[in-house]
């Protein structure tokens, strides 16, 4: 086991010097190593401070130009007791000198602030990695609370492992001890400790950190200055230490011309909304009921009024969807942002959305289910949910983003569809989408597709005398079957819509068979004829284009892009002959696809449910598909899905065994 | 922006101002006046016959050209029920809602289209069975709208069950051996949930329900007006006490801003006073309270201290001894609505715009750039 022990401040002199923050590469001469990739993960206490850590470690990283994808995971518990294994909260960083698609499998770096945090979190580690632990907790009484019987800082147990065991806690308070602060207060300062470290021994730009501290805690000079103190006193740590002597680097990863920023999918979304309501030229109107891990979009939104934004805190998810349905009555768009357990609620108005044929967003961030389930951890278990989650017939288009940054793009197409056809749509991000991030090509305000809102402002047909002008609520666009969207206050055009059933063109009530028959298929054929791109299919051959059918086709939907793109790339590897495709449109289902799934020997479906896609594949296509499952709130790794591309290839699983078979 | 003076009308609309309810919402040109007929759309009314809606019905038509608004401006959002086929009779704007939601719709609408004047139509199992969330938080927001609660403590559309507002021991199709809930009374719930105004009329009254409605739709908030209104079918006469010529003297409590609560045949009138324990009111005869000193309580509908309308409103009971009718409540607080528009004003005016202003393509620009960019060249 390799070991290196840090200082001791109470025993080595001189305490870690507080200096300004040299820049980055004028370091003390040590050896700097050239990395291509790198998977981080800050762990420590709910009270830690590791999310705030991670966000920090990941703006730096980003501004650098790597590449990078991230994964926070943290506990439902706003404080779990302190040093439990329930309270430990985590965030994984990957980044790289080239494409990256998933927050990476295995660490190679840990950073545990706590017994609990290294318990929770080493067996992740990858054999030979590195482990950053904070000794300060590792009393007995703490060890014994996460069930050690003897440290693994001494017992040998981390033997395989590269270990830096050192007092950061101390460390920081020593660092504060003119301040004036109680030793707990200082204390809280520890992950900015971490974190200077980490920077140094990455090289990660500190500039931004010490803005970012300056605007969050300006107004508390005390708190400021404990958290700059202890930021440089890490940096400064790293960077007289013998225990450290090569620091790492991580080159840019090439990228696109342009500008580009740091995007968790929540803002992404949010942006996109704004972005896409903005083109239109409508107001955006959010009605919204807080619930994990939707809220950050309605706070994100209620800080963005100066775009005509009206944000609405309602009384429960039922309020949140009909304010928004109200809204896009009178002319906004209207968008409603919830997690599984509110689109249970949300249900009725949807089908009155439908009912109407009225433009509404509706968003919903899976977490697990079913009930409350896991608030704070990834799903895609609400597919059936947003594809059948209404009595009565009642289709809606699905619209699934596949990366955070791509929450951007996704939100925008929602709206199209929305506004365009005059209909609910859903999107369906997840836990992970939400809070994880990536690089983002900002676009301009003219990359964003503008959808005009084509208000109806004059009569559309006579009545039966021919000359008299009328309006006609539900005479349909012949090529989109949309209704006209004829808002209160335009003169003429006063009509009355609701969820009772209405007689096609005119609006009246009606009751009559074989107009409910009609109007039924009429919803049914809009939502079908719906536009949607072809499905892409990636045969991996030069440029990703060569064509070459008949082997194995990973089909994936939502945020399950990145661990399968990794996948199937490990897989092409191998020298296995995999395709893949990624779902963003789930209803209506692009048109090719039918032929796409016939045209591979093998449709292997990855998904974080039971097999959602998978039987609406059967159902629609009557293709085998074959499934492969996992819903334990985080993402996949990419060796569980090239382990199930080997399954398959090499015939250990295989589609339902047919009758002849038996 | 200067005017010319012109022979010619343009027909530009007029925008009501003040603190009314219609304040914002666009009137008429001068000199055109609307009627009922204008305000009656073409759909067949489904109603049974007898059923109060009817007159409620043709109150409101009557009672909507008084306002001299633009009828496009003018929209009605009902739940489910009998009484929530309304919207469908009237030939302006509107929305027949799904079951207990129509406030929440309605709140939507109003915070982002002010000029609009906004009724809410709905009845007691609508409001106060399935919707008694929505209801209570729109009147805490005080939403600009005018909810009419229609009250025959009954479930017409599901064929006579009991509703929150039926007397306790009902006997109906749901409870044959008597209902075992406690009823609501919608006013005093109002006022609980800090309603600013809070009405109370009768199907059958046109005067009366009309110089309600008028003052509830100039109130700038959330009006609730709950109209006593007769089921033919499920729970005939259910008010019948207080519309027979005779006992209705006796039992109705005409409250009238600035008046004593008095009521009461000639002879043989009753006043409301103080209760002798403390916090209530109660009914005694006038001349005994003119005789012992009792104070007669005046009516007081727009001080901020909701007590007292909240104590008028416990004079009834089920067995309508008296029953106050009238404006409890009309106190002028801000609305909820106004208040939204007025952030979203101040944001725009921050950005260096007047509250007309819409944010530039590279205000947007900037939003999606945030605060760390990097640049690849």
């Amino acid at each position: 086991m390799h070991v290196s022990t840090g200082s001791d401040p109470a025993r080595e002199t001189p305490a870690p010097p507080t200096p300004p923050t040299p820049p980055p590469g004028s370091g003390t001469g040590k050896r700097v190593e050239v990395l291509d990739r790198v998977v981080i993960r800050f762990a420590g206490d709910s009270g830690d401070g590791m999310q705030l850590t991670g966000d920090r470690f990941t703006a730096e990283t980003a501004s650098l130009g790597n590449d990078l994808a991230t994964l926070p995971n943290f506990p439902a518990e706003i404080r779990a007791p302190a040093g439990t294994l329930p309270g430990v909260s985590s965030f994984q960083l990957h980044f790289a000198d080239h494409d990256v698609t998933t927050p990476g499998d295995a660490p190679d770096v840990l950073v545990a602030m706590n017994p609990a945090a290294l318990r929770a979190n080493v067996h992740d580690v990858r054999p030979g990695g590195t482990l950053i632990v904070d000794t300060d907790d590792f009393t007995v009484r703490n060890l014994a609370k996460v069930g050690y019987g003897t440290s693994p800082l001494e017992d040998g147990s981390l033997e395989g492992y590269r270990v830096h065991a050192l007092p950061m806690q101390s460390m920081t308070v020593e660092a504060l001890k003119d301040l004036g602060l109680s030793r707990k207060d200082a204390e809280r300062s520890k992950n900015m400790f971490a974190l200077g470290l980490l920077s140094w021994l990455y090289e990660r730009p500190t500039e931004q950190t010490e803005r970012f501290l300056q605007a969050k805690f300006g107004r508390r000079a005390a708190v400021l200055e404990a958290n700059l103190r202890a930021f440089r006193a890490g940096w400064a740590y790293g960077e007289t230490t013998e225990a450290f002597p090569v620091r790492f680097t991580v080159p840019p990863a090439p990228a696109e011309k342009g500008t580009y920023r740091n995007i968790t999918g929540n803002t992404a979304l949010a942006h996109g909304l704004v972005a896409a309501a903005h083109r239109a030229g409508l107001p955006l109107a959010l009605g919204s009921y807080p619930i994990t891990p939707a809220s950050d979009i309605l706070h994100v939104l209620s800080g963005l009024k100066r775009f005509g934004v009206t944000t609405l805190q309602a009384e429960d998810e039922i309020a949140a969807v009909g304010m928004a349905l109200g809204a896009s009555f009178g002319g906004s768009l209207g968008v409603t942002t919830t997690s599984g357990p509110g689109l249970a609620l949300k249900s009725e108005t949807i089908g009155l959305a439908v009912a109407l044929e009225l433009p509404l967003v509706v968003v919903d961030v899976q977490r697990g289910g079913p009930s409350t389930g896991l608030p704070t951890k990834t799903e895609q278990s609400d597919l059936l949910q947003a594809m059948y989650g209404r009595n009565g017939e009642s289709p809606v288009p699905v619209v699934a983003p596949s990366t955070p940054a791509d929450c951007f793009d996704a939100a925008v197409d929602a709206v199209r569809i929305a506004v365009r056809y005059r209909t609910p749509v859903l999107l369906l991000s997840d836990g992970y989408l939400a809070n994880g991030s990536e690089p983002w090509k900002v676009p301009t305000a003219h990359d964003v597709h503008a959808v005009d809102p084509d208000f109806s402002t004059d009569p559309n047909s006579t009545a039966a005398d021919g000359v008299t002008p009328q309006f006609r609520p539900f005479l349909r666009d012949p090529d989109t079957l949309a209704r006209p969207w004829a808002v209160p206050g335009t003169a003429g055009l006063e009509h009355r819509v609701g969820g009772l059933e209405k007689a096609d063109v005119t609006g009246e009530i009606s009751y009559d068979p074989a107009n409910h028959d009609r109007m039924v298929r009429l919803r049914r054929a809009k939502v079908k004829g719906i536009e949607v791109p072809d499905v892409v299919v990636d045969h991996g051959g030069p440029g990703g284009g060569e064509h070459h059918d008949g082997d194995l086709l990973v089909l994936g939907w939502g945020s399950t892009r990145g661990p399968i793109t990794a996948a199937v790339r490990e897989a092409r590897r191998r020298g296995l002959r995999v395709a893949q495709a990624h779902l963003r449109h789930l209803n209506p289902l692009p048109a090719n696809l039918g032929e796409v799934l016939l045209a591979h020997e093998h449709v292997l479906v990855p998904e974080m449910n039971l097999g959602q896609l998978a039987l609406l594949l059967r159902g629609r296509y009557l293709v085998d598909v074959i499934s492969c499952n996992q819903v334990r709130g985080l993402p996949f790794t990419s060796t569980e899905i090239v382990e199930a591309i080997e399954d398959v290839v090499a015939g250990r699983v295989r589609e339902t065994p047919r009758r002849d078979a038996r | 922006m200067t005017t010319t003076p012109l022979s010619v009308p343009l027909g530009l609309p007029t925008v009501r101002s003040g603190s009314s309810g219609t304040a914002g919402v666009p009137a008429l040109p001068e000199g055109v006046r609307l009627g009922k007929k204008d305000f009656t759309s073409s759909s067949e009314v489904r109603w049974c016959p007898g059923c109060g809606d009817y007159a409620v019905l043709a109150a409101v038509q009557g009672f909507l050209p008084e306002l001299g608004l633009r009828k496009e401006n003018v929209v009605f959002v009902s739940g489910i029920g009998c009484s929530s086929r309304f919207p469908y009779y009237l030939d302006t704007y509107g929305m027949h809602s799904i079951h207990g939601r129509a406030p929440a719709i309605a709140t939507g609408l109003v915070a982002t289209r002010p000029d609009l004047s906004v009724f809410v139509i709905t009845g007691d199992g609508d409001a106060l069975s399935i919707g008694g969330n929505h209801l209570i938080h729109a009147m805490r927001r005080n939403v600009n709208m005018t909810i009419l609660l229609f009250n025959n403590r009954i479930y017409g559309l599901t064929k006579g069950q009991y509703s929150p507002t039926s007397e306790v021991g009902k006997v109906t199709k749901s409870t044959p051996s008597g209902s075992l809930d406690a009823p609501f009374n919608p006013v005093s719930l109002a006022l609980g949930a800090e309603a600013s105004f809070v009405a109370r009329t009768l199907d059958s009254d046109r005067k009366h329900l009309t110089q309600v409605l008028r003052a509830a739709a100039e109130h700038r908030g959330t009006s609730l007006v709950e109209i006593y209104q007769n089921c033919p079918i499920f729970n005939d006469g259910a008010f019948d006490v207080l519309k027979d010529r005779d006992e209705s003297v006796a039992r109705l409590v005409k409250l009238e801003h600035g008046r004593e609560v008095v009521f009461g045949a000639e002879g043989s009138q009753k006043a409301v006073v103080r209760s002798a324990s403390g916090f209530g009111v109660e009914v005694v005869g006038l001349d005994e309270a003119r005789a012992s000193g009792r104070e007669v309580v005046v009516h007081d509908a727009e001080t901020a201290d909701p007590s007292l309308a909240f104590a008028l409103s416990r004079l009834d009971e089920p067995t309508m001894a008296h029953v106050p009718v009238g404006v409890f409540r009309a106190h002028d607080r801000p609305t909820y609505d106004d208040e939204v528009r007025a952030q979203l004003d101040a944001a725009r005016e921050a950005s260096g715009g007047d509250s007309a202003w819409r944010a530039s393509d590279a205000d947007l620009e900037g939003l999606l750039r945030g605060g760390d960019t990097w640049s690849v060249e």
